[in-house]
C-alpha cells in the first residue's frame, strides 16, 4: 500500500502534458524528484550501505594466527555463518518467540486502546494521544528498570498474584521470560497503537453505519468492517513492534537472565565484551535475513496491498 | 421476485398490504440547541414512493436516519407494520438504506458487498439472490470488481442492489443522486422508478431536488425547519401550495399582497392594489383578511394594453416589461407593476415576433382557477431563509 505510493512519488511522472513544455523546463522537471531524493540517498549510503558492506567483510574474517584478541584477517570463510547459526539457534528462536509474543500482547492492548481513542475519545482525543507517547519523554533504560520494581517479589503485582493463588508461593516474576516479554510489550506499545489509531481515525463512519444497516450487530461490524479496514494500521503496527523487538537486547538484559537471552544480547556481547567481530557480524546478517523472510511472508498473507 | 421471503415476513407483508406501512408520530430530535425535527407526524402507505423534500437543514436526513435506527428520536414513536421500532437497533430493523455516499465496503468485491446483508441473516441462497439483484440493476458482469474500480453511477446502482437484495419493508434513499451529474441523474431517476414499480417495496426518498421528487414520487412531503409544510401528490403541491415556503420551494410563484374584498360564492374577491382578483375559495388557505394571492409564472399571459381580455380573467394593468430573456421553448419576462413589485412571466414561444420588448407597457392576465390564496407569513420565510444544517443535509 504505502510502499506503492512512495515509489510513485519517487520517479518522474510517467505521463502528462510534458510535450508542451520548453526543453530546459522539461529537464528541470525531470531531475527535481532525484534532487529531492539526494539527501536521503546520501544518508542511506553513508550510514547504511557502507556499514553493511564493511560488516559483510567482517563476517567472513577469521582470527589472525598468533594475533592478539580482536585481530582478524579476511579469509572469505562462509562457514562462519553456519557456525554462528548452529551455536545460537536457541537465541534466534527466543528472539522470534519473545518478539512475537510481545507483538501479540501489544496488539491485544493497542487495538482496543486505539479504537477507544479514535471512536470514543471525543474532545480528549489529542490529550489521550499525547499520553500514549508520553513515556518517550522518559529514558528507555529508566523505564525498563522500572519494570524490575513493578515485578519485584515484594511488589504489588506479585503479592496480588500470590494472594489470588495465581502464582506459587516461592515463584517470582523478575528475571523470567515473562518479565522480558512484559518489557518488550510495554516499550513498543506506542509503535503499535499509533498506526492503528491512524487507520481507525480516517475510517469512514458511514461504512460502519452501512454495516449496522445491513443487519450487522456491533461485534459483526467490528469483525467484518472495522477490523479489515484497519488492517493497514495493524500490519504497520505489528511490523514496527516486531522488528525492533526481535533485535532488542535492553529488555532481555535488564529484565531477564542468561537463559532468556535474545540474539541482540549475543551480538552485543560478541562485539563489545569478547571482540568476536566475525561472529557478531554473521549473527547480525542472519537476524536481518530471518526478519526479512518473516515480514515478507506476513505481508503476503495479510494481503494488505489490496486495500485502497 | 428476487428470492422467496421468509414465511414470517410474508405474513407481515400481507397483513400490512391494506394498512399503513411506516408511521411516525410526534417525532422530535434535537442536536444540542438545534431543533432538527420538530414534532413530525407522517404515515407512509405500503408500496408507495414517498419523497421528503426540503432544503438542507430542514431535518429530512435526520428523519430518515431515525427510521434507519442510526439516530434515536428524543420523543415520539416510529411504527413499521404496526410494530414499534422507535428504539430498535439498526441491525434489527427490516429497513435498508442507500447512503448518499453509497458507503460500499472497499475491502469487499461487488458480490460480497451485495451479499453482506444476506450473509448476516444466514440467507440460504446467497449466490442466486445476489445475482438477481445485480441483474435488476443491470450490472451482473461487475460481480468480482472492487467498488473503487466502478464509476459513480455504477456504485450508486450497486448501493441500491445491496439494499434491495434484503427485501426490506422500507427502502431508505438518502439523496442517492447527490453525487451524479445531471444527465446521469435524470437517467437514474427513471431507473429507480422502474425498479420501485418492479419490486413493490416502500421507498422513502430524501432529496433537496424538487424536480427529482416530483418526477419520481407518488407523494411528496415538503419539509422546512423540522416540520412538514405540506404533503400531497406532486401536482397538488405545485398547483395549490399551502404555504409561501412550498410555493417558492416548488417552482416559482408570484405572490401579491391583498385584502379580502367580497364573496362571490365559489370565488373570493381579493383587492390587490386596487385590482379586484378572483381566487377559488377551495384554494384559499387562510381565514385572515390579509392574504397573499399567488399565481405561477407560466399561467400568466402578457397582453398589449389594447388587447381584448375575457371578462372573467384576473388582470393587472400598468405593468412595464423590465427584462426579457429568451430560453428557446419559452421567454422569461420580468414585469414591474406600478407598486414596484416585479412579476415573473414564462411565455411559450408559440408564434414569431409576438414578443414584448423591454420597456413596453403590458397587462398581465390569467384564469382565476390558477390563482391561490396563502396566509401572509409573518416570518416571510422561503428557501433562501432556511437555516444552515449542522449535519450537511
Amino acid at each position: 500500500m504505502s510502499m506503492a505510493s512512495v515509489s510513485r512519488l519517487g520517479g518522474p511522472h510517467p505521463s502528462g502534458n510534458r510535450q508542451a513544455l520548453p526543453p530546459e523546463k522539461d529537464t528541470r522537471r525531470r531531475s527535481t524528484p532525484y534532487l529531492l531524493l539526494l539527501p536521503g540517498l546520501l544518508w542511506l549510503g553513508a550510514f547504511f550501505a557502507l556499514p553493511i558492506l564493511t560488516l559483510s567483510g567482517t563476517s567472513t574474517q577469521t582470527r589472525a594466527p598468533g594475533g592478539e584478541v580482536g585481530e582478524f584477517i579476511q579469509t572469505l570463510r562462509l562457514a562462519n555463518y553456519w557456525e554462528a547459526f548452529d551455536r545460537y539457534q536457541e537465541h534466534f528462536g527466543r528472539s522470534v518467540l519473545y518478539a512475537g509474543m510481545a507483538t501479540l500482547a501489544a496488539l491485544l492492548i493497542g487495538y482496543p486502546l486505539a479504537y477507544m481513542i479514535a471512536f470514543r475519545g471525543g474532545r480528549w482525543r489529542n490529550v489521550l494521544l499525547v499520553l500514549v507517547v508520553a513515556p518517550f519523554f522518559c529514558s528507555f533504560i529508566l523505564r525498563t528498570y522500572a519494570w524490575r520494581q513493578i515485578l519485584a517479589d515484594e511488589g504489588t503485582v506479585v503479592r496480588t498474584f500470590k494472594w489470588l493463588h495465581l502464582m506459587p508461593e516461592q515463584a517470582s516474576l523478575t528475571a523470567t521470560a515473562f518479565a522480558v516479554v512484559c518489557g518488550l510489550t510495554y516499550n513498543f506499545l506506542p509503535f503499535m497503537t499509533l498506526p492503528i489509531y491512524a487507520s481507525l481515525e480516517r475510517l469512514d463512519h458511514r461504512l460502519l453505519e452501512a454495516g449496522h444497516d445491513l443487519y450487522g450487530g456491533p461485534w459483526t461490524v467490528l469483525r467484518k468492517v472495522t477490523l479489515p479496514l484497519s488492517m493497514p494500521g495493524v500490519v504497520a503496527g505489528t511490523l514496527l513492534t516486531f522488528i525492533p523487538a526481535a533485535g532488542d537486547f535492553v529488555n532481555a538484559g535488564l529484565l531477564g537472565t542468561t537463559r532468556t537471552q535474545m540474539i541482540g544480547n549475543v551480538i552485543e556481547s560478541r562485539f563489545i565484551d569478547l571482540n568476536d567481530y566475525p561472529t557478531a557480524a554473521c549473527l547480525s546478517f542472519l537476524m536481518m535475513a530471518v526478519i526479512l523472510v518473516l515480514v515478507l511472508v506476513y505481508i503476503r498473507r495479510t494481503g494488505t496491498e489490496e486495500l485502497v | 421476485m428476487i428470492t422467496e421471503r421468509k414465511s414470517t415476513q410474508k405474513s407481515t407483508r400481507k397483513s400490512t398490504q391494506t394498512g399503513s406501512s411506516l408511521s411516525l408520530r410526534g417525532i422530535t430530535k434535537r442536536f444540542g440547541s438545534l431543533l432538527a425535527v420538530d414534532d413530525l407526524s407522517v404515515t407512509i402507505p405500503k408500496g408507495s414512493f414517498f419523497a421528503l423534500l426540503g432544503p438542507s437543514g430542514c431535518g429530512k436526513t435526520t428523519t430518515l436516519r431515525m427510521v434507519a435506527g442510526l439516530e434515536e428520536p428524543d420523543s415520539g414513536e416510529i411504527r413499521l407494520s404496526g410494530l414499534d421500532i422507535t428504539h430498535t437497533r439498526p441491525h434489527k430493523r427490516p429497513v435498508n438504506t442507500v447512503f448518499q455516499s453509497y458507503a460500499l465496503f472497499p475491502h469487499l468485491d461487488i458480490f460480497e458487498n451485495v451479499a453482506f446483508g444476506l450473509r448476516r441473516r444466514g440467507h440460504k441462497k446467497v449466490q442466486s439472490a445476489v445475482m438477481d439483484a445485480l441483474n435488476l440493476v443491470e450490472l451482473p458482469h461487475l460481480a468480482r470488481r472492487r467498488p473503487g474500480q466502478l464509476s459513480g453511477g455504477q456504485q450508486q446502482r450497486i448501493a441500491l442492489a445491496r439494499a434491495i437484495v434484503n427485501q426490506p419493508q422500507v427502502l431508505l434513499l438518502d439523496e442517492p443522486m447527490g453525487a451524479l451529474d445531471l444527465k446521469l441523474r435524470r437517467q437514474m431517476q427513471l431507473e429507480l422508478k422502474r425498479i420501485q414499480t418492479e419490486v413493490g417495496i416502500t421507498f422513502l426518498h430524501v432529496t433537496h431536488d424538487q424536480e427529482e421528487a416530483m418526477t419520481m414520487a407518488d407523494t411528496v412531503a415538503v419539509m422546512n425547519r423540522g416540520r412538514i409544510e405540506q404533503l400531497g401528490t406532486p401536482t397538488d403541491l405545485y398547483e395549490s401550495p399551502a404555504t409561501t415556503f412550498v410555493a417558492n420551494f416548488l417552482g416559482q410563484s408570484n405572490l401579491l399582497p391583498g385584502l379580502r374584498a367580497g364573496d362571490l360564492g365559489r370565488d373570493l374577491m381579493v383587492d390587490v392594489h386596487g385590482n379586484k382578483l378572483r381566487v377559488p375559495r377551495s384554494r384559499v388557505r387562510s381565514q385572515d383578511n390579509a392574504l397573499l394571492v399567488g399565481v405561477r409564472p407560466e399561467k400568466i399571459r402578457l397582453c398589449a394594453t389594447a388587447e381584448f381580455i375575457p371578462e372573467n380573467c384576473n388582470r393587472l394593468t400598468g405593468g412595464v416589461v423590465l427584462d426579457v430573456s429568451f430560453a428557446g421553448v419559452s421567454t422569461q419576462y420580468v414585469v414591474r407593476m406600478p407598486w414596484r413589485q416585479d412579476l415573473t412571466v414564462f411565455s411559450q414561444n408559440l408564434g414569431v415576433g409576438e414578443r414584448f420588448p423591454a420597456g413596453s407597457t403590458v397587462t398581465v392576465a390569467w384564469e382565476p382557477e390558477h390563482t391561490f390564496g396563502l396566509p401572509r407569513d409573518p416570518i416571510g420565510d422561503g428557501p433562501n431563509h432556511a437555516r444552515a444544517d449542522s449535519r450537511g443535509s
